[in-house]
């Protein structure tokens, strides 16, 4: 259990095929995901406790107003409109979970986001797709759907042939797989950053002689520790809202 | 310290590990020209766009996020695709 907290303790790339040591494979990954769902649901239910209250007070219910606040004006108005008001606590969920599983990165001691290894990406990518072609098919009915979603309109007859294969390549394969490399690859690439960062750090503090170059290499350690805030918050809101948007266009399908 | 004196020992070990290090520099550095390319395109065009409406900066702004995501997946396409090639 104290290896789970260590910073420098992170599960292998190959644990995204090898199911993990330990029962039921509990790994570092998987205890963040924990918290993370643990923290999204604490801050909605201790946030809304007080529900007569006209005033928002406190961290948690600030947080949890401003959160619905958020994902409502900057996510579902801007792409879907008011008929999207029924995504939003599933979208407000994904957004909270996406980004407390993200900010460990920068956490002391844990610094490791677990949306680092594809697992969880893979599945909020998969119920996208699943949540996006149910509402497709369900509200246009399945021929509508894959009509209009494969024969963009305004087509001449003999380039369909071209554009039908790229739409279905484009709408049912790329879209997905886009959304979980795009969360994964990013935290990846953060966490690399970081990590080059501060061995480099660590490499120039004990040569004796480098030593006069290590401000550079700690001075940029903190900045990308900024930075990454930032990364963990706008991949959180991309993935978000290109759920909405792919909902939107199967609500919505352009004419 | 201990991290970078076994990358060291790796790289001297095996020159063929030299050869996948270029070629996953190749990758992804061909894989980021084009999103590089795409993104400042984005974000200076949405610049141009919020500069000229302030008023519309919201929407610019979603907008921007959202063209950026879509061309970033390429280069990151590349970035996974670098990793995934192994010596």
């Amino acid at each position: 259990m104290n290896a789970l907290l260590l910073a420098v303790d992170v599960p292998p790339i190959s644990n995204v095929t090898i199911w993990g040591a330990g029962p039921l494979g509990f790994n570092k990954t998987a205890a963040i995901y924990v918290f993370a769902a643990l923290a999204t649901m604490l801050v909605f239910m201790l946030g809304t406790r007080r529900k007569d209250a006209l005033v928002p007070a406190g961290l948690l219910q600030n947080t949890a107003e401003s959160g619905v606040g958020f994902v409502r004006n900057q996510i579902i108005m801007q792409t879907m409109g008011t008929d999207g008001l029924q995504y939003l606590p599933y979208l407000t969920a994904l957004f909270f979970f996406i980004f407390f599983s993200s900010i460990t990165e920068i956490i002391p001691f844990v610094q490791f986001p677990a949306n680092a290894r594809f697992g969880m990406p893979l599945t909020l990518a998969l119920a996208t797709w699943v949540i996006y072609n149910v509402v497709g098919v369900a509200k246009q009915g399945p021929l509508h759907y894959l009509k209009n979603s494969l024969i963009p309109p305004g087509v001449p007859k003999p380039i369909l042939l071209l554009v039908i294969p790229i739409e279905f390549v484009s709408t049912f394969i790329v879209r997905p797989f886009s959304l979980m490399v795009r969360l994964f690859a990013n935290m990846l690439a953060g966490h690399l950053i970081l990590v080059t960062f501060a061995a480099l750090s660590a490499g120039l503090w004990a040569a004796k002689v480098t030593v006069v170059i290590m401000p550079f290499s700690f001075g940029l350690l903190v900045a990308m520790t900024g930075f990454e805030i930032l990364v963990a918050f706008l991949q959180a809101f991309i993935f978000t809202i290109l759920t909405a948007v792919y909902i939107d266009s199967s609500m919505h399908p352009s004419h | 310290m201990a991290l970078l004196h076994l990358l060291l020992a790796q790289a001297a070990a095996d020159p063929t590990k030299g050869l996948t290090a270029i070629g996953r520099g190749i990758v992804y550095g061909g894989a980021a020209i084009g999103p590089g390319i795409g993104i400042g395109l984005v974000v200076g065009n949405a610049i141009t766009a919020m500069a000229r409406q302030p008023e519309s900066a919201g929407t610019v702004r979603t907008t921007m996020f959202l063209g950026i995501a879509f061309t970033e997946a390429l280069a990151l396409f590349g970035f996974v695709l670098a990793f995934i090639i192994s010596g």
